[in-house]
């Protein structure tokens, strides 16, 4: 499975980009491999202030839908809205076509809560 | 239920891992959900042809007559009039009327049958015929001898025709006995998918042979998750979803498969809840969006008052949109009603109700 090197991760498999105090949030290639086909995302409304660990997105595949849950911290500043007529972005690229939301985060220590590359490639070996 | 190692597996098992499936439980049984991926293996039915493993199927075999067997009375088809060479569908009901589970019978000979019944019901649906069959009729359960593959889409007629001959004249519900890689095989030309389709019942041992026989000529291997898509798109009953021992047939809409000229289990009870009216009936129905109903989300009115459930949800790759089926209080079930699913009124999905048949371009009598 795909893990990029200087993202952080979630245990739900979300993935954050940090880069100053503006993050771009997605899900991982293993998210997206075991959703299998997606075909709606519903994305929250530009401006919105949402929690760390909180439910702020939501994805649906072919068999099931699944809730998405924000990394940090911050309000929403961007929504990728590709994804409206292209849910499938996500499976074809999930990294970068396929992200999801922009945050401009209110509180960056909370960066330590996840889990780095290397942890997170760790994690999913457990999961095998 | 049944814990992970008692899962049963079909004879194709091996294939399966070979092919990469993502294996599920499925009915008690061990099977494959996905190859490539749900979308492909539904447009590789819709478009060319797919290959799907369906050997937890059961099939009963009855010699005897009809009705002095004691079939005819355990089914609610009309079967009199079946002309050998033809199959019809109807269902097996519990002596309250309510679903024991949908089946086909072939008519083999003019006292001699086939009825193929669902994987995961198939214990109590043969317990049900051993009670039923009188001493006139001679059951066989040759569910665990007989495998199944089913050949779908537009192209599975030129793609059986490379290796098998005098089958292409059969119509939608008629099967033949043909010679299959040296074997006498039924070859029916029935499906779940709304296309141009076959099954051929195929002895268990030798199902690899067939299975690989029909890869190698181009056909992809299609698993459980596109076959729910496809046959939902149809409005086709799910046992378990749209069937149960928990809904009458008059409620899932399947009236039309019940013989009333004649007598059946269950008969007596269903005409007492046809007399009263049913207060439920299965309605299918189309979200205004991307976003796809799902089992149990529960049904409501504009008002927000609760009115329904749903049995099956999916998304259609054909029309852009969720569907679903679900049972719903009979004054709400007109076309053209506005609905809201969910598992709660804030945030349900708004969807339309609307005919049941999806998907209206099959090629399933072309």
């Amino acid at each position: 499975m795909e893990v990029m090197d200087d993202y952080y991760y979630t245990k739900e498999h979300e993935w954050i980009r940090i880069e100053d105090n503006i993050a771009t949030v997605g899900i991982s290639e293993y998210a997206q491999s075991a959703l299998g086909d997606i075909t709606f995302v519903e994305l929250p409304e530009i401006g919105m202030e949402v929690e760390q660990f909180e439910q702020f997105a939501s994805v649906e595949s072919v068999k099931a839908a699944s809730d998405i849950y924000c990394p940090m911290s911050g309000k929403v500043i961007d929504v990728n809205t590709e994804l409206e007529d292209s849910p499938d972005l996500i499976n074809r690229n999930c990294y970068e076509k396929g992200w999801m939301v922009q945050i401009e985060l209110s509180a960056p220590e909370e960066k330590t809560n996840l889990m780095t590359a290397a942890e997170y490639q760790k994690f999913l070996e457990s999961l095998e | 239920m049944l814990s992970e190692t008692a899962l049963k597996q079909t004879p194709l098992y091996q294939e399966h891992v070979r092919l990469h499936a993502k294996m599920v439980p499925f009915g008690g049984w061990e099977m494959p959900l996905q190859y490539e991926g749900i979308l492909a293996e539904y447009h590789s039915t819709r478009r060319e042809v797919a290959v799907f493993d369906t050997s937890h199927m059961g099939e009963f075999f009855i010699e005897g007559d009809l009705r002095e067997s004691g079939l005819d009375g355990l089914v609610t088809q009309r079967l009199e009039d079946l002309a050998v060479g033809s199959c019809r569908y109807g269902l097996l009901l519990n002596d309250n009327g309510t679903v024991l589970d949908d089946l086909i019978v072939y008519r083999l000979a003019d006292a001699k049958w086939m009825v193929v019944v669902n994987g995961a019901t198939m214990e109590k649906d043969a317990a049900q015929f051993q009670r039923f069959i009188t001493a006139k009729g001679k059951f066989t359960n040759a569910s665990f001898s007989t495998g199944k593959v089913d050949i779908q889409g537009p192209g599975s007629r030129d793609l059986l025709a490379k290796f098998i001959k005098g089958f292409e004249h059969l119509t939608f519900y008629t099967f033949c006995e043909c010679d299959v890689l040296g074997q006498k095989a039924i070859v029916s030309r029935t499906g779940y998918t709304g296309e141009l389709g076959y099954e051929i019942y195929f002895p268990w041992e030798r199902l690899p042979e067939l299975w690989n026989k029909i890869l190698s000529l181009g056909a992809k291997p299609a698993g459980l998750g596109s076959r729910d898509v496809l046959r939902l798109e149809m409005g086709y009953s799910l046992y378990g979803h749209e069937l149960s021992e928990n809904i009458l047939p008059l409620e899932a809409g399947l009236e039309r498969f019940i013989d009333w000229d004649k007598s059946f289990v269950g008969k007596a009870a269903l005409q007492k809840e046809k007399a009263a009216g049913v207060k439920r009936t299965m309605a299918a129905f189309t979200s205004t969006s991307r976003r796809s109903p799902r089992t149990d989300f529960k049904i409501f009115s504009p008002e927000g008052q609760e009115i329904g459930i749903v049995t099956s949800g999916t998304f259609s790759p054909a029309l852009e949109r969720g569907i679903g089926l679900g049972l719903i209080e009979t004054k709400f079930a007109k076309k053209d009603q506005k609905i809201f699913l969910g598992s709660e009124f804030k945030n349900a999905l708004e969807a339309v109700t609307t005919s049941r048949t999806f998907y209206k371009q099959g090629t399933l009598r072309k």
